[in-house]
């Protein structure tokens, strides 16, 4: 069996599973459900300042997209911080951290940018004995509008200077957590890291209109005849979450910096997709949100059984693995040449990989041989894009080939070249000239 | 070529035929396919699947698991709850169980396809021999077995995981009880239930001693003295006699001989059936011989059942199976005469039946069928000897909540108790559940300490 403990910056949890801070985090009764359904930790729905506290609309807060048969792909969300009042939150935290001491519990933090407030809530926060915090840098909605969350999660010197303040006033690992509405998501990480922040996390939600009511014209959800926009989560994010997080493991300056990544688990292997791409553990809440936290189970025993099966014993085999691989456009090797091939037994002769190639690429598949409909590659057309293997219905009826080097490339008429060459030394290059020169 | 010719005999059908009409009676789901079938299951909380399946098995979450490819964990889900999953998958009737409480039949009357996706998932468990279960350290316990069949098997299981140490005694020669002798043989192709025995057995700690028969080679008494736990997973020996004219005639057969005579021939072909069919019943046993009658090349293939269609104990899946494949099901006619020429099987006379004031009558109108072969599958009766005191009530063991008999350290489950519901499943959990209670019994008679349970 595979050891799935998790050590996330000194933070320990059974297993790397964590609930991100969100509506399911934001009561004593919901956590204490999660870790007896077996979650590793929980990220403890935003706090804000003492005070009372925001409030929430009463009509819809959430919109969502969904497949044809209802499996929902994406939710939008308005809701805001927690609206129970600190103190509430408080005592709760302490009571679940002592019946679960195994547990990682994390309070989430969102208050006004100025130190007062920070040095304010931070010893109230560590009186809980919560396991660290997690700066909510990330909300797009509401609280953005006051100055707190996106707002300040835009803008990398802001970053810097509020994580320099947690650090100074808190011995609890400061967890910052990232907006991806942004156009690099690499400076805020650079910046939290010059503040001194034990990690990051990210993706937190992305501003989203979900759909629009067309008999009301107004965006879903719609609360008294107006919607806003939200922050948009679930399956369909992760790709965009997957390349943030990679983003910032492989960059120089933010290289070793401890993330936890978030933005769409919804299966075991979203999260090892995540913790090879970097990620320290995963922080899971749509998921959660549309099946009930039972769902761990899936993601554990999944995560255990391939890890087992690849030869993988803890956690620390597979984080970061695939950062290495992740490279930039222009490092690709040009050399390396593939084709499309179809195989004839499973085709079903939708036509498909024809009419795509044919209208929106290279002419590179047939319809027609000998008068009978048969979808086959023409190599010396096929650039190996595959975008045939994409649009096929049929799994691996469609596969790329490589081409050895040596092997005759029907296209150019040139043998693949067995070496490796980038667009950096590229002759097409005029910046590769100019280096050459 | 094959021959309509009357009378009883093999060899019926063209060679080919044999081996078309016992295929696999539901083909295995490839992955495709399973990813396809797993993607409609909703992950129902407290899902009324898992409540419908008498070993509660976690569905929604094996199904989860298939969809996010992991049919490995999804077996051990599966085997969890249900150690003769495999078999369960292909004999369940799936269509009273777990996929008539599939909440898809409210919205859309199809169910998620629960019993494919289980056969999905063990099968490639139980291909590659994965064996998820290890024994605990010995207990120095001994459990005696009396029974091979699904009840036993799950027993003998769960006891040996514990610790303890498990002989089966078996008076068939092979094991498996009614997965290898009493199941129609296009639900379980390719020796599987042979197969199975082999992968239960394999967590080690069991011995199977076969051809060994209580109260011929020995007897409950006996166990008793040798083994700290005994648990009787016997099946039904007897069968119900017609009690009319004619009924030890040449041609009036068990259905259960039959049933059986066709999972152990390697040849079909070689199984003599008559031209023209009677089967006298109303449940399983009844479907499966006249069905397998049927391809078996039987021209003409009639079922006589002495109440209405909805009193029937086969299911609907398993009746439209047989009219599917061209068996006639005709209702309240109750045997009166067999009807003989030259001392053999010439058809069977019948009367019609009614119910009045709920006590079913014959109304004294008859008919008579034309048959060469009669089936009876008129329900089975526990024929034991060699149990010495224990209770009985209505011909079957007596036992409580936990499984236990009238006598101490004997338990006992399957179709031999009380309630016993003839299903596999609901023998798996029987047996499955005295292991639990004999391994609970064990540890609290053990000083605190060394507790296990």
């Amino acid at each position: 069996m595979a050891d799935l403990r998790n050590n996330f910056v000194g933070i320990k949890s059974p297993n790397p599973f964590w609930l991100a801070s969100a509506p399911p985090t934001d009561k004593a009764y919901n956590v204490e459900r999660a870790f007896k359904a077996g979650w590793g930790g929980v990220v403890w729905k935003t706090l804000g300042e003492e005070g009372p506290p925001v409030v929430n609309v009463n009509g819809p807060r959430y919109g969502a997209i969904w497949g044809a048969d209802r499996r929902l792909l994406g939710l939008n969300n308005i809701e805001l911080i927690t609206d129970r009042d600190l103190y509430v939150n408080l005592r709760e935290m302490k009571q679940v951290k002592m019946n679960w001491p195994d547990r990682a519990l994390i309070a989430s933090i969102m208050v006004p940018c100025e130190e007062e407030a920070w040095k304010a809530i931070l010893p109230l926060v560590e009186e809980t004995n919560a396991d660290g915090i997690e700066l909510n840098f990330g909300c797009p909605h509401g609280m953005s509008e006051r100055g707190m969350g996106a707002a300040v999660g835009q803008v990398p010197e802001y970053i810097e200077m509020v994580v320099r303040w947690c650090k100074q006033y808190t011995r609890m690992p400061v967890i910052t957590k990232l907006t991806p509405n942004i156009t690099d998501v690499r400076k805020p990480a650079r910046a939290a890291k010059a503040g001194g922040t034990d990690a990051v996390s990210l993706i937190n939600t992305i501003n989203s209109i979900v759909s629009v009511d067309l008999d009301n014209f107004a965006p879903n959800p719609t609360v008294g005849g107006k919607g806003t926009h939200g922050g948009y989560c679930g399956p369909a994010v992760k790709p965009i979450a997957l390349n943030m997080v990679a983003e910032i493991a492989r960059d120089p300056e933010t290289y070793g910096l401890p993330i936890s990544g978030i933005g769409g688990v919804t299966t075991w292997r979203d999260a090892a997709e995540f913790l090879v791409l970097g990620a320290g553990n995963v922080q899971v809440c749509t998921a959660a949100m549309t099946y009930g936290f039972k769902i761990v189970q899936e993601m554990i025993s999944g995560l255990s059984d391939w890890m087992d099966a690849k030869g993988h014993r803890n956690l620390d085999d597979i984080t970061g693995r695939a950062v290495p691989n992740v490279t930039d456009w222009q490092y690709l090797n040009l050399n390396y040449i593939a084709k499309a091939k179809i195989d004839q037994d499973s085709c079903i002769k939708c036509g498909r990989c024809h009419i795509a190639c044919e209208d929106t690429s290279h002419q590179a598949i047939t319809q027609f041989v000998n008068g009978v409909r048969h979808f086959e590659v023409m190599e010396d057309e096929c650039v190996g894009c595959n975008l045939c293997v994409n649009v096929c219905p049929v799994e691996n009826c469609i596969t790329m080939e490589e081409l050895p080097a040596g092997v005759m490339d029907q296209r150019t008429g040139k043998p693949v070249d067995p070496n490796y060459a980038n667009w950096t030394t590229h002759p097409n290059n005029p910046m590769a000239r100019q280096a050459a020169e | 070529m094959g021959t309509t010719q009357s009378g009883i005999l093999g060899g019926r059908l063209p060679l080919a035929d044999y081996e078309t009409n016992f295929s696999d009676l539901h083909p295995a789901l490839d992955r495709h396919e399973a990813l396809v079938a797993s993607d409609r299951c909703y992950f129902c909380h407290d899902a009324p699947c898992m409540t419908a399946c008498p070993t509660s098995i976690d569905i929604p979450l094996f199904i989860r698991q298939i969809s996010t490819g992991n049919p490995i964990g999804s077996a051990k889900t599966i085997f969890d709850q249900n150690i003769l999953g495999g078999m369960c998958a292909r004999v369940c009737p799936t269509e009273t169980l777990c996929e008539q409480a599939c909440v898809r039949n409210t919205a859309e009357e199809r169910p998620v396809e629960i019993g494919r996706l289980q056969r999905y998932a063990t099968d490639i468990a139980m291909k590659e021999n994965k064996q998820f279960y290890t024994r605990a350290a010995s207990s120095g316990r001994r459990v005696a077995v009396v029974g091979a069949g699904p009840a036993g098997l799950a027993c003998a299981h769960r006891l040996a995981v514990k610790g303890h140490e498990v002989v089966i005694y078996d008076a068939r020669e092979k094991s498996g009880g009614l997965n290898e002798y009493g199941i129609a043989a296009y639900k379980s192709v390719d020796d599987f239930a042979q197969s199975e025995v082999d992968y239960v057995l394999s967590i080690g700690g069991i011995e199977v001693r076969n051809g060994q028969a209580l109260g011929r080679d020995f007897s409950l008494s006996d166990l008793a003295e040798q083994y700290d736990a005994v648990f009787l997973g016997l099946g039904l020996a007897g069968v119900n006699a017609l009690r009319i004219e004619g009924e030890n005639a040449e041609g009036v057969d068990d259905a259960v001989d039959f049933i059986s005579a066709l999972r152990q021939s390697k040849t079909k072909a070689d199984i003599a059936v008559g031209r023209r069919v009677v089967v006298l019943g109303g449940g399983m046993t009844a479907i499966d011989a006249a069905v397998q009658a049927k391809l078996l090349g039987a021209e003409e293939v009639t079922i006589c059942y002495r109440r209405g269609k909805e009193h029937m104990n086969a299911s609907e899946f398993e009746q439209d199976l047989a009219a599917s494949k061209g068996v006639t099901i005709r209702h309240w006619l109750q045997p009166k005469r067999i009807a003989l020429k030259d001392d053999k099987v010439a058809g069977i006379e019948l009367e019609y039946t009614t119910l009045v004031d709920g006590k079913l009558t014959t109304t004294g109108e008859t008919g008579i069928i034309a048959a060469d072969q009669i089936f009876k599958a008129i329900g089975q009766t526990f024929e034991a000897s060699g149990l010495g005191s224990l209770a009985f009530e209505g011909g079957r063991i007596v036992i409580d909540a936990e499984g236990k008999t009238s006598l101490p350290n004997v338990w006992a489950g399957g179709d031999c108790v009380v309630g016993g519901e003839d299903l596999t499943v609901s023998a798996v959990a029987n047996g499955r559940d005295a292991a639990e209670a004999i391994n609970r019994a064990f540890a609290a008679a053990m000083p605190r300490a060394s507790a296990v349970a």
